[in-house]
């Protein structure tokens, strides 16, 4: 995935972590994950997991922990 | 088929419930309180002579043909104006009467000129039908009686002429344009005998304020007002009713015909979406159908450098999916996808979708939606549980206060917009949230009580304002919010609204619209009887695009504003069938009627009659198959009916995508922008050459009718099927209807549709099935689709795209009247009179201190690109913000948008863009370019070229 791909990919990971924020610390980042869960092709997303691996630069706190929850959705699964 | 003849009653339909029994004639007739005699007769059975009079406008009473006798009244009262009362006794022939209709008959003809055999209207003549019904023979004053005073044939509108000689001065037309249409138009100038009627002060037609709806043309019973197809061809002989293909509003149309040629399209008065009323596209533009630029057989080409070579169908398709299955084969079920149209018809979106979805293996399919009302689905389904407006049309006649946001009705949706004006002038109130001053701000007989020119971008910020004021003020409608919503987050976002941070004195700055203003707009709306939303693009295509559908919703559930006529949410959708599109399972998360792809029950359901197994998990969606074409990974792309390299953002990143791919196969009548980086290219049909259904913004399920053969041989329907065959993937339908039924059969909102309910009904709204088998015009009766209403909290975040130094400027982009998105229709069409190019609106304190001068060449720049245009020095903009239009691919206004989208859907931020403007000398470096790519992207080896 290109540079630009992923910036774009937090930079979109991060304005869906600031719409549900407002649900709380708690309920958030299980609802950012099922959104990118219901929303974003696997591609994106393991896009995205792959950035958090990488140190996951530019992602807000909320969403790292939404990433993380992904992870363990997509590992159920 | 033969010509449909439209009953004309005379006088419109009296809405008033209490009935009135009357004689007519010796019959007894009972009808609803307020008709007029004129009327009553007609629906009994009987037609009174008359002229003036014309069930579209209010009677006038000038002709004195319809003239009546009534038991206990002295002398002959017109029928037109008279209203009928219980127990009256109606004479409609007497010899007194026929005496007196001869007589008026005499003197209209006496100074009519008398070319009938040669006369446009030959045929269609109530002048002609009046003289034959009151039975004259005889014109006792000489033909010589100098006719009106003639001003000259104005010819100056591109599709009818305005001929004075033939004027009976009925003002039929005056009181078309008028009620009707609303822009007051004409007038009558002169007095008596020397009255004629004329467009604005002295002007032509093309001059005046005229809007080319074609209400008077249709309204006129003489060949003084005739459509220039009519003089050119001559009378039709038979009809077939179909719906528009322009916009969302979906009107209905009776095609007139003469063979398979298209005479004229008349505005049906039983269309139910209309209600007889037309547009300029719809009426009079259609002739791009048979413009010389339309490809009629399929071409391929290697490279996107080379010239088109022209190929049997055959040839087409087989390489087509040979090129698709081997890039599978090489680089990954998941490399290719399509997108399908929302100019196409229901049958033929779901097709592409089930070809995708069944024959691809994937679930990379998408929909112009994307770019426009994706915000309103994802919206509207969090909140109420379905995604699509609340209301049918009617609904507006019942509307006491009307919030429009980001909508300009009388230009993207001009019949819903006239209907909305008819209410206003009624007396209902108008709010308009918009940066720009659109018309219906201010307009002949139509004044917004507040007009809030918000700064782009900061829609949620006003509309949580607006719902401050309302819980903090007690405006609440607390009874409905108990009985229909849940009640705990209601109180959460209750208090999240009541935040002092969020009151209109907080958010005044920011937005740029004083506090009082806002606090008005609120009082007005949250205090009205029936308040009603509408709302268009200027609301979803933002990076909050889908919170502010919500934050419209909670206002509406909050002032107990949903479920009854009158009220509601109300998407204004763009194209014809974005709504159709949107329902089809056009987007790569889900199948038709909103069904999530990993939900497995759906999924096994399709399986099971599709016979394949299909992919759980969401597809691309058309930004993200661009990014991943950059990347290397998706490299074959099926498009039908859509022009994303003029339509979508960013027009470089388009391109750079496009020109990644392998395979580009583009389905449509014109070679498209889009079409530049193909290698198929597979010629479409028109509305008129297919039969299907499309789906209006009122969730309208309505019938395109063929009316006359493909072109190309064939319809949009039969190529994907041909394609799906190649891929080896089997489906089998012989007629579209039978579509249909696999789509009622798969969507429980469709459930009970099908061509034969659509025959017999005319139309039906979606959800129409067991439990509403005539269809739902008004949603959310009883209880809302999910259950409880949901209030969701709509925190403000600005947009990332900043104005800064070195872009100052915001620009807004929307369209006008007379062209229709990417204007590959319009263009090609005589509406190029009302708009020969896109311009940049500015604002004079804008422009004079940057030295623009009116109609001068100005450069656009962004952090995208640039492009150049010429500048509209005008006030309906705002000091800050510019705004232009996307018809015409010379100005590439894309090229400027940029790639920030709204947060859950990725529908693009057309509506916010940071830029800069300064004098220019012409056309950019990147416009010449692609000009000159674009000439030799169009060029077709001649056949024997190509047979070598
Ligand atoms: S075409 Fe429409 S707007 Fe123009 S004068 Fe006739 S009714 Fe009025
Ligand atoms: S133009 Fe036609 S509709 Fe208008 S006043 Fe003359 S005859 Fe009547
Ligand atoms: S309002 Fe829309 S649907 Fe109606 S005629 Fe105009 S373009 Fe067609
Ligand atoms: S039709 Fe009644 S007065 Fe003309």
């Amino acid at each position: 995935m290109s540079e630009r791909s992923s910036d774009k990919l937090v930079h979109m990971a991060n304005q869906i972590g600031k719409f549900f924020a407002s649900q709380g610390a708690e309920t958030a980042p299980a609802a950012i994950a099922e959104h990118l869960r219901k929303f974003w092709d696997p591609r994106m997303r393991v896009g995205i997991l792959a950035h958090l691996e990488a140190g996951g630069a530019g992602l807000d706190p909320l969403v790292r922990d939404a990433i993380e929850k992904l992870r363990e959705m997509m590992a159920v699964r | 088929m033969s010509l449909i003849h439209e009953i004309d009653y005379g006088t419109p339909r009296s809405k008033a419930e209490t009935m009135v029994t009357l004689t007519i004639d010796g019959e007894t007739m009972t009808v609803p309180e307020g008709t007029s005699i004129m009327r009553a007769a007609k629906e009994m059975g009987t037609a009174i002579p008359k002229l003036c009079a014309t069930d579209m406008v209010e009677a006038f009473g000038s002709c004195r043909l319809c003239l009546v006798e009534i038991e206990g009244r002295a002398g002959t009262p017109a029928s037109c104006t008279t209203p009928v009362l219980p127990g009256m006794v109606v004479k409609t022939q007497t010899d007194r009467l026929k005496r007196l209709r001869k007589g008026v008959m005499e003197l209209y003809i006496s100074d009519h000129p008398l070319d009938c055999l040669t006369c446009a209207a030959n045929g269609d003549c109530e002048l002609q039908d009046m003289a034959g019904a009151v039975g004259l023979r005889d014109v006792r004053y000489g033909h010589e009686g100098h006719n009106h005073p003639n001003p000259g044939l104005d010819e100056s509108n591109p599709y009818f002429t305005y001929d004075p000689s033939k004027c009976i001065v009925c003002s039929r037309c005056v009181r078309a344009c008028e009620e009707v249409q609303g822009t007051f138009a004409l007038t009558i100038a002169g007095r008596g005998f020397d009255s004629v009627v004329s467009p604005g002060m002295e002007e032509s037609f093309l001059g005046s304020e005229c809007v080319s709806c074609g209400a008077c043309v249709q309204a006129c019973p003489t060949a003084t007002l005739t459509e220039k197809s009519v003089i050119e061809i001559g009378q039709p002989e038979h009809s077939v009713i179909t719906t528009c293909a322009y916009c969302g509003v979906g009107c209905t149309f009776k095609a007139e015909m003469r063979g398979n040629e298209v005479v004229r399209m008349v505005p049906w008065k039983d269309g139910k979406a209309n209600r007889g009323h037309s547009c300029v596209k719809g009426r009079f533009a259609w002739g791009y159908a048979s413009h010389k630029e339309r490809i009629l057989n399929p071409m391929i080409r290697e490279s996107i450098t080379d010239p088109w070579r022209e190929v049997s169908w055959e040839e087409a398709i087989a390489h087509t999916a040979s090129e698709f299955k081997r890039i599978q084969a090489k680089y990954g079920r998941l490399s290719i996808g399509g997108i399908t149209s929302s100019r196409c018809t229901n049958e033929e979106t779901f097709l592409v979708q089930k070809l995708i979805r069944g024959g691809f293996g994937n679930n990379n399919v998408d929909t112009c939606a994307r770019v426009c009302h994706s915000p309103t689905g994802y919206g509207l389904s969090q909140t109420y549980g379905t995604s699509a407006g609340t209301q049918d049309f009617d609904s507006v006649e019942q509307s006491d206060v009307i919030l429009l946001i980001g909508a300009n009705p009388t230009d993207a949706h001009p019949v819903f917009g006239s209907r909305m004006k008819k209410r206003l002038r009624e007396g209902a109130k108008l709010i308009v949230l918009d940066p720009r001053r659109i018309d219906l701000v201010r307009m002949p007989h139509v004044e917004a009580s507040h007009h809030l020119p918000l700064r782009p971008g900061t829609n949620v910020a006003v509309l949580t304002a607006l719902a401050h004021v309302v819980v903090t003020e007690g405006l609440a409608d607390e009874h409905f919010v108990r009985e229909r919503c849940d009640w705990d987050e209601f109180q959460d976002w209750a208090a999240f609204v009541a935040d002092p941070r969020h009151s209109p004195e907080a958010i005044s700055e920011l937005c740029g619209v004083p506090a009082e203003d806002i606090r008005a707009a609120a009082r007005l709306y949250a205090g009205g009887e029936n308040g009603a939303i509408y709302y268009g693009l200027g609301v979803t295509e933002h990076s909050q695009g889908s919170t502010t559908v919500m934050a419209i919703a909670n206002l509406a559930m909050a002032t107990g504003n949903i479920g009854r006529p009158g009220v509601g949410v109300n998407p204004l959708r763009g194209q014809n069938n974005v709504q159709g599109a949107c329902d089809m399972g056009s987007f790569p998360h889900e199948f038709s009627g909103y069904r999530h792809v990993s939900g497995d029950e759906t999924r096994q359901l399709f399986e099971s009659l599709w016979g394949v197994p299909l992919d759980s998990e969401p597809g691309l969606r058309i930004p993200n198959m661009l990014d991943a074409a950059v990347d290397g990974v998706f490299k074959g792309l099926y498009v039908q009916g859509e022009d994303i390299l003029q339509s979508d953002p960013d027009t470089r990143h388009v391109a750079a995508g496009l020109a990644a791919m392998e395979c580009v196969v583009v389905q449509d009548l014109f070679l498209n922008e889009t079409a530049n980086y193909a290698h198929v290219f597979l010629p479409g049909s028109t509305f008129l050459e297919k039969d299907g259904t499309f789906t209006n913004a009122e969730r309208r399920i309505q019938r395109v009718r063929k009316v006359m053969p493909s072109k190309s041989g064939k319809a949009d329907w039969e190529i994907t099927l041909d394609l799906a065959h190649a891929m080896g993937f089997d489906m089998n339908y012989a007629h579209p209807s039978e579509i249909m039924d696999e789509i009622a059969r798969l969507t429980p909102s469709f459930a009970g549709v099908s061509y034969a309910k659509l025959e017999a009904e005319g139309s039906v709204q979606w959800p129409c099935n067991e439990k509403a088998p005539l269809g739902t015009p008004v949603m959310h009766i009883d209880g809302f689709v999910r259950g409880r209403g949901r209030f969701m909290v709509t925190e403000y975040v600005a947009t990332d795209e900043r104005t800064g130094p070195r872009f100052p400027l915001l620009l807004t982009t929307g369209r006008i009247l007379s062209q229709y998105n990417v204007g590959a229709q319009t263009r090609r069409t005589e509406n190029v009179v009302w708009h020969g190019e896109d311009r940049l609106e500015i604002h004079p304190h804008d422009a004079e201190q940057r030295g623009v001068h009116d109609g001068q060449w100005v450069k656009l720049a962004s952090r995208s690109g640039e492009t150049s245009l010429r500048a509209l020095i005008t006030e309906r903009v705002a000091p800050g913000v510019v705004y232009t239009t996307f018809h015409h691919p010379g100005t590439q206004a894309n090229v400027v948008t940029t790639d920030f989208s709204d947060w859950a859907t990725n529908c693009p931020e057309y509506k916010v863009t940071a830029v800069q403007v300064m004098p220019s000398n012409g056309p950019t470096a990147w416009q010449e370019g692609y000009d000159e790519q674009s000439r030799n992207s169009r060029r077709i080896a001649p056949l024997v070229e190509a047979a070598e």
